[in-house]
């Protein structure tokens, strides 16, 4: 164990001791460090404030429901390969060389990096359940063979894995097991007005409470499908500022609700609220 | 004492073990803790804990085990040392775990918290070194002690404390214990898929094609194929009222497992009480009748039947037959070999678990269908039997 540069958040993301701890305990051990928590709390944002603050470049995977495993390695072009030594339009490409037909994936770029990248394994859970465990290898020892080749990538520099997950599938418990675990907490009020004044710094007091206060009251409504975040907050407050409105108030209809809420059945049941001039919490 | 906080947590059935207490050890040995005990709740969270499932749980433990508690880093990091090089506990690691608690030399951890706690003393210039921050010594608080983690009252000052974080236990909401049996059942129920190629052709087929290529002299053939996809059918059979009853609930947890998987092609529902007899029910308040016969009809063998009830009925409930309606000349047991020899794979879920006690019809049904608890454990047999290939023996 080196010494290593400590994570501190940044100036425009702010962290807490427990993040903090988790972070480092993930560069100290060099092991992956995986993320969950509501969406729109700022998961993938964190890696790049980590890139950020240790100054290195990050590679993002972004994970979808057909991504395999041997995707974030290399993929082998065949068909491009096929193509050129049919019609010869090779682009001074070689076809005898199968080398310049692999493509390195996410993982392999990170691996073949000359400095220590950040690679991001952003919503790991849409992919099939193996996939993680397809993975366990390869970031165990962070090598792998390309089988066409016989070829091994080996890191360069270890890079520092942060893996985002929103909890639509369990992840498999060997690949938990190998994982620095964080939960990002959902900001408490005050927590969140230093949240809105890193990203609108220049925003009046008042509009800061009432925008803080409708959003905390529309999150307390248990009705709601999708609960408005961090994210959201942020952008309906640069909708807003934009609009040039400057005040909100919570006993009238609210301006571009479509910013918080993003269903049409949450829409109607705040506005069914707002309309029956109810006090909000249901 | 730290190691009891261990197996404490196992107790409650958090997944801990070594590989977890090898990284903590490795954290304590590189300082992360911050000579805190805030720092160390944290620390010990992230390496300790894997599902905000488990947040509460670590809460509970931390603060009943550490209230008031003085604690040192250097001990806990020895103690879990000794404990994991402990030769029986080396059997039952694998050789990666064995071979990453021998790399941690325990004189070596040791040599190095000496080394630190010295390094601070002659340049206690509360600057940047890396252990300690602002001042603070290494292993202490606020100076007061050189070398041990003060805890409890007082302990951990600055932005929380790691006692009152623990206290609050904000993590409760995510424990719900009942989500959680959902998603285990429902992680036991995922491993039972297969895939198969149908439909569309959308996939190019490498092997095919570069077959294809040779055949044709070197032309380009494309070859595609169809995607895989899920194919597994599923028909769960539902035993509901009389000495069901106690069950309702576990009953519930399945059907919305089953319901919400969505790796399987196909799934029907059916209940029925006791025993199956000529008709199933589309609904748990007996509508909806499907005969049989026609439920046999429509569904292949390929679908895998899982029958869920106690079997425990009357024995004449079994082996005679209701006397009503066109099928009601025949048994029962008769009705579960139809089904049984249907199927190639088939299993019968008891929530009454299976060998407690000799009944007669359980025997006799136990003796039809391969019968599984409906435990977690039983369910990930059961699974197993239905993925298993062939017929079955």
């Amino acid at each position: 164990m080196s010494e290593f540069r400590r994570f501190r958040g940044t100036d425009r993301y702010l962290t807490n001791e427990s993040l903090e701890a988790a972070v480092n305990c993930a560069l100290a051990l060099e092991r992956p460090l995986l993320v969950k928590g509501e969406p729109g709390t700022g998961k993938t944002l964190l890696a790049e404030a980590i890139a950020a603050a240790l100054g290195a470049e990050i590679i993002a995977w972004n994970v979808k429901s057909t991504t395999r495993a041997q995707d974030g390695l290399y993929v082998y072009d065949t068909v491009q390969r096929l193509y050129d030594s049919r019609f010869g339009d090779h682009d001074g490409r070689d076809v005898g060389d199968i080398r310049r037909y692999i493509k390195l994936g996410p993982l392999g770029q990170a691996l073949k990096a000359p400095h220590r990248v950040i690679l991001l394994i952003d919503e790991v859970d849409k992919a099939d359940l193996e996939f993680p465990n397809d993975l366990l290898h390869e970031l165990d020892r962070m090598r792998f063979r390309i089988t066409e080749t016989g070829d091994e990538i080996v890191a360069v520099e270890r890079p520092i894995v942060i893996i985002t997950s929103n909890n639509e599938k369990e992840l498999p418990d060997a690949f938990l097991r190998r994982c620095v675990f964080h939960f990002i907490d959902f900001p408490d009020p005050a927590f969140m007005r230093r949240i809105v004044g890193v990203h609108h710094p220049d925003l009046t007091g008042t509009l800061v409470d009432q925008t803080l206060r409708a959003f905390f009251e529309i999150r307390a409504n248990t009705r709601l499908r999708k609960r408005p975040s961090t994210s959201e907050l942020i952008d309906w407050i640069a909708v807003l500022k934009r609009a040039g409105i400057a005040e909100v108030k919570l006993d009238k209809e609210l301006p571009f609700l479509g910013a918080l809420l993003k269903k049409e059945q949450d829409l109607v049941v705040i506005a069914d609220q707002l309309a029956g001039g109810k006090k909000f919490r249901s | 004492m730290f190691v009891d906080f261990l197996y404490e947590l196992r107790r409650r059935r958090v997944p801990v073990g070594t590989q977890e207490a090898v990284a903590l050890a490795r954290a304590l040995a590189a300082g992360l803790h911050e000579s805190s005990l805030d720092g160390f709740y944290f620390v010990a969270r992230s390496l300790l804990i894997h599902s905000e499932t488990y947040l509460d749980d670590f809460d509970v433990v931390f603060a009943a085990h550490f209230r008031g508690a003085q604690l040192e880093a250097k001990n806990i990091a020895s103690e879990l040392l000794e404990w994991l090089k402990n030769p029986v506990k080396m059997r039952e690691l694998s050789d990666e775990e064995r071979a990453s608690i021998e790399a941690l030399d325990l004189e070596e951890v040791l040599r190095r918290f000496e080394e630190r706690l010295k390094e601070q003393k002659e340049r206690h210039d509360g600057g940047n070194h890396w252990i300690g921050t602002g001042g603070t010594s290494p292993f202490g608080r606020g100076g007061e002690h050189p070398q041990g983690i003060q805890v409890g009252p007082g302990g951990g000052g600055g932005k929380g404390g790691a006692m009152k974080t623990a206290d609050a236990r904000k993590y409760r909401p995510y424990r719900s214990d009942v989500v959680l049996d959902i998603r285990q059942i429902e992680i036991a129920l995922r491993k039972l898929r297969a895939f198969a190629r149908e439909g569309a052709e959308q996939e190019l087929d490498i092997e095919g094609t570069i077959d294809a290529t040779a055949q044709n002299a070197g032309e380009l053939e494309i070859v595609t194929r169809p995607p895989r996809r899920p194919n597994t059918r599923v028909i769960l059979l539902m035993d509901v009222g009389g000495s069901m009853d106690p069950y309702a609930q576990l009953m519930s947890q399945v059907f919305s497992a089953a319901k919400r998987a969505t790796h399987w092609r196909e799934l029907r529902t059916y209940y029925f009480h006791n025993c199956v007899y000529g008709r199933v029910f589309k609904t748990e308040g007996f509508q909806d009748p499907v005969k049989v016969n026609e439920l046999l009809a429509e569904c292949g063998k390929h679908y895998k039947l899982v029958i869920v009830g106690d079997a425990a009925m009357a024995p004449y409930e079994l082996l005679g037959a209701p006397g009503y309606g066109e099928e009601g000349k025949v048994p029962g047991v008769a009705w579960l070999m139809a089904l049984r020899e249907h199927f190639e794979r088939s299993v019968w879920l008891n929530p009454d678990g299976v060998g407690g006690y000799a009944h007669p019809t359980v025997d006799a049904i136990a003796g039809v269908f391969p019968m599984f608890a409906l435990t977690l454990e039983g369910l990930g047999q059961a699974v197993s039997e239905l993925i298993r290939g062939g017929r079955r023996a």
